[in-house]
């Protein structure tokens, strides 16, 4: 086997050549082969990723572990992260999406947190075609097949369509967790003369080379990839996670690592390489689920649901009693030592010697050139042809509510248990999710925001909007923001178009975060999505996390009372290009969505947290795709009462009630609470624009909209 | 007053009921990991929690039904006393012969999570005497499995014997199987046994114990078990 097959490119093939002072053997080869892999080793993102702020006063452990944990107060901690499962999702539905579940439940619990929810990101193609029926189907199946087996909720998550995804759908899957803040699991605490244990399933071929698979273009044929997807089993998982957790409660690990992408090979020489300490690991004593596996085989093996764990050997018997209680294979696999060398024997032979702090982190970075797209200007021409919409607005409502992204998912969230671990405040649904923790009264919110379409037309305005329309959702809820996580889907960094994009994109991101204050605490990279030659749109995605004191309520959505005064806050000028009406009626996205406000969305954020606190509405809504027009029918469908709009507008009707971005929400307050909420809002544009009541949504110059009519759009029914 | 929550591999109920039983309903309760043999001293309760015991594999609840515990919960059912198996636990009780019936796939042949309409049918039982006759409440359906089944001879006479003691119903209090979610015959969402003191039922009483949770239907269950334990009412 030589250096190319093995998936390095000649420049990172000298670096080994150079580091280890001799050529590597074949399994050291396909080692660094998967472990260089773009998926492991974030050579193309590295760069871009150093653009995050990390810091913040209320992160516990930043970038660089599992997930970051952020201080949710009394002495917890909240451990999140979102990850992409795509290409296996693309490839086996079912299991693709099952195992990207469990696979971010493991890095949650390896942070020795108790994985408590998910959230799930998915992006189809044409909504009519038989592939994405067959793809959604089964990625929806795969997430609540795992999800409500292994008992963690799925309170929530993002659902686009959009033919780009055609072949390439997405999953992102976001899992929180809560952990004891003097009890966060470190992957840098090993220390030499400790036992190396595998915990959970035996170890099979399934899965291998999933690493080196998901940093390549999918092949057109699917199929001949299905031995690179691995096989999910939640039962285990669940019993993996009691066992994990009891051990930890009985102080029975120094340090523990999920088993992903690379297998035993990643996970154990992360351990030996941030904690500086040296492994010999015998293969021998892995337990197998087929005979004949060779050394590379069981080293790189993806086998799901399994946990490295580190013990001190006065601990090792409970520990192995602790795998019995709960059936799971529990084995010695070797022991860490002093040093930098991490040693693989199989059979009495060594096959694999080798630093452990090049398998990790030996990776050069690529800077892969980029160019602005030669067609932005282009793009980013806009015409809005006014002339074909009438002044009518309940039309383009009662058909806009019903395209496949903004209509009803029950479909989807009626199978998802979204309330075991009777956490769930707000599920699936909402702009945001809540949970309570038990253990100190406090509230999470969590919000799940991608803006492909935005993106697309400018990434970095996208980028930028993205962010802060994570964060709104949460503020508005009465939450402040801890803490976000990303998952950056992209198509391939080689061509230099894209590679713009992608910068252009995480730098608007991260001037979002440095401008608002969030600290970016984990996140994912997922490039190369694209299929002959058909790439998806720059998807950015994030997971912004908050906290609502246990002494305040959150306010919701979805509870217009009968004379409430209606409040849009925010400007008037938001923007067609990008947004779901564009996309849907014009069907060519074109224009120039807005330019970042940093300070408008620090006194949004500001009023808005001030005004849940203060309980001064009975309904709010953030406006997120489609605009005003979108809030007020989701409202009325949610309130199960109408409303009278008045508004005047400068402009186009259409251009007033469906352009989206910027910080703007939509308020309905009683009238005993009107002064204190214009007080609160002083200093931010603010309009009163109409009034709860009736059984008709009645915009200005259009029919009213009978509710049921409304809601049976919106249903699909 | 003691409450025992078995856990079975794969349960995932168990601290939500330990939750709404000990936090919230005041009643004392201890999980016992199935593969005791004895229910701790002093159990009046036995609840069998939800979840997927073994994974569902084989069958939902046929695997838990032959744990070691198992057969200190026959005994503790045979002496009179309480047993109350919720969603995966009510699938265990029909498994281990303690309830009659079988617990099939869902007529939509989805797994469903939604809140639902229950008529409650009988107020004169350990479980459910806090509860108005003919009253409505809300409890969530978590499941995959919960189409309630019976072969006809036998499902009139579990309807002779008044053991339906929980229907699914639309808000105008009709209850049937037009109103199951899941296709139950007859709408049967929860039933007991012939002597009253065993209750399984398929929608979760612990998921509307709380306020903040959106519910508290689910409350007058567990004041119903402390008051019958306590000799208040029978």
């Amino acid at each position: 086997m030589d250096f190319q097959k093995a998936g390095l490119r000649s420049h990172e093939y000298e670096i080994i050549l150079r580091e280890l002072g001799r050529e590597p053997n074949e399994t050291e080869l396909r080692i660094f082969g998967v472990m260089w892999s773009e998926h492991c080793s974030y050579k193309s993102s590295r760069p871009l990723l150093k653009l995050f702020p990390k810091e913040g006063e209320r992160v516990l452990k930043g970038v660089g572990e599992n997930a970051g944990v952020v201080d949710a107060g009394n002495g917890w901690g909240l451990a999140f992260k979102v990850e992409s499962h795509n290409h296996p999702s693309a490839v086996e539905p079912y299991q693709g999406a099952a195992t990207g579940v469990g696979g971010i439940i493991r890095d949650i619990l390896a942070m020795g947190a108790r994985p408590i929810a998910s959230l799930d990101g998915l992006f189809f193609g044409n909504p009519d075609s038989a592939k994405t029926c067959r793809l959604s189907n089964g990625i929806v199946k795969g997430v609540g097949g795992y999800g409500n087996c292994v008992g963690v909720p799925t309170i929530g998550g993002k659902t686009l369509y959009d033919e780009r995804y055609e072949d390439n759908p997405l999953l992102n899957a976001f899992c929180i967790g809560l952990v004891a803040s003097g009890s966060i699991v470190s992957s840098q605490t090993a220390e030499p003369g400790n036992w190396v244990v595998l915990l959970g399933s035996k170890t099979g071929r399934d899965g291998i080379g999933g690493a080196a698979f998901a940093s390549v273009e999918l092949g057109e044929d699917t199929k001949a990839s299905r031995p690179q997807v691995q096989i999910g089993d939640p039962f285990v998982e669940k019993l993996l996670i009691e066992a994990c957790l009891e051990a930890l409660e009985n102080g029975l690990v120094t340090t523990m690592q999920d088993m992903g992408a690379a297998g035993i090979t990643s996970s154990a020489s992360e351990i030996a390489a941030k904690s500086g300490v040296g492994m010999i690991l015998d293969l021998d004593r892995v337990p197998l689920r087929e005979e004949d596996m060779v050394a590379w085989e069981i080293a790189l093996s993806e086998s799901q649901e399994r946990m490295l764990l580190i013990v001190r050997p006065e601990n090792l018997e409970a520990v192995l009693a602790l795998g019995k209680k709960w059936d799971l294979d529990c084995a010695v696999i070797g022991e860490t030592i002093e040093g930098n060398r991490f040693i693989l024997r199989k059979g009495g032979e060594v096959f694999a010697d080798l630093p452990a702090s090049l398998i990790g982190g030996g990776c050069p970075e690529i800077s892969w050139p980029a160019e602005r797209p030669r067609d932005l200007d282009q793009r980013q021409s806009f015409d809005f042809p006014t002339t074909g919409f009438s002044e009518d607005l309940s039309r383009p409502l009662l058909s806009l509510i019903a395209s496949p992204s903004l209509k009803e998912k029950a479909w989807i969230t009626r199978q998802y248990d979204s309330m075991v671990q009777v956490n769930t405040v707000q599920g699936p649904g909402a702009p945001v999710s809540i949970l309570r923790i038990k253990e100190n009264g406090n509230l999470v919110a969590i919000s799940m925001e991608a803006l492909p379409w935005i993106c697309s037309l400018d990434p970095y305005r996208g980028g930028y909007e993205t962010m802060a329309r994570s964060l709104r959702p949460l503020w508005v809820s009465g939450a402040k923001h801890l803490g976000m996580t990303n998952c950056l889907n992209f198509p391939s960094p080689e061509n230099p178009e894209q590679f713009w994009e992608f910068s252009e994109a995480v730098k608007g991101l991260a001037d979002c975060c440095r401008d608002l204050s969030c600290p970016v605490v984990s996140g994912n990279v997922s490039l190369y999505n694209e299929t002959a030659g058909r790439s998806i749109p720059p998807t950015p995605l994030v997971c912004s996390v908050g906290i609502i004191e246990a002494s305040c309520s959150p306010l919701l959505p979805g509870n217009w009372k009968k004379g409430d005064f209606l409040f849009l806050v925010g400007m008037e000028n938001a923007s067609i290009p990008g947004s779901h009406f564009q996309k849907f009626f014009l069907k060519h996205l074109s224009g120039r969505p807005l330019p970042p406000s940093p300070q408008m969305e620090a006194d949004f954020m500001e009023r808005a947290v001030m005004t849940a606190a203060k309980k001064l509405a009975d309904s709010a809504i953030p406006l997120l795709g489609g605009g005003l027009a979108i809030a007020l029918g989701k409202e009325s469908i949610a309130s199960g009462i109408g409303a009278r709009i008045s508004l005047e507008f400068p402009t186009h009707p259409v251009a007033v009630f469906f352009a989206e971005g910027g910080a703007r929400a939509l308020y309905a307050v009683p009238a005993r609470n009107v002064p204190e909420f214009t007080r609160t809002w002083k200093g931010f544009p603010i309009r009163q624009i109409g009034l709860v009541g009736g059984d008709a949504l009645c915009l200005p110059q259009s029919d009213p909209i009978p509710l049921q009519i409304l809601a049976n759009a919106w249903k699909g029914a | 007053m003691n409450a025992s929550v078995v856990v079975f591999p794969g349960s995932n109920c168990d601290r939500d009921v330990l939750h709404a039983l000990g936090t919230i309903a005041g009643i004392p309760a201890t999980p016992v990991w199935h593969k005791e043999t004895v229910l701790p001293e002093g159990t009046e309760l036995v609840v069998l929690p939800g979840g997927f015991s073994y994974g569902d594999y084989l069958r939902c609840g046929a695997m838990a039904a032959r744990s070691p515990i198992i057969r200190a919960v026959r005994e503790h059912a045979l002496q009179g006393r309480l047993v109350l198996g919720i969603c995966n636990g009510f699938q265990v009780l029909t498994e281990a012969g303690l309830l009659p019936g079988a617990l099939l796939s869902n007529s939509t042949l989805e797994f469903i999570c939604s809140p639902c309409l229950l008529r409650v049918e009988r107020t004169d039982t350990p479980f459910t005497n806090a509860y108005r006759e003919g009253a409505l409440v809300q409890f969530p359906i978590a499941h995959h499995e919960g189409l309630f089944f019976l072969p006809e001879k036998e499902l009139q006479e579990l309807e002779e014997n008044r053991q339906v003691v929980f229907r699914y119903a639309s808000a105008d209090g009709s209850a049937g199987i037009r109103q199951s979610p899941n296709g139950s015959l007859n709408g049967i969402a929860g039933i007991v046994n012939r002597h009253g003191n065993v209750l399984g039922l398929m929608p979760h009483p612990e998921r509307a114990s709380e306020r903040i949770l959106g519910g508290t239907d689910g409350l007058r269950m567990w004041n119903s078990i402390k008051s019958w334990l306590e000799g208040g009412s029978k």
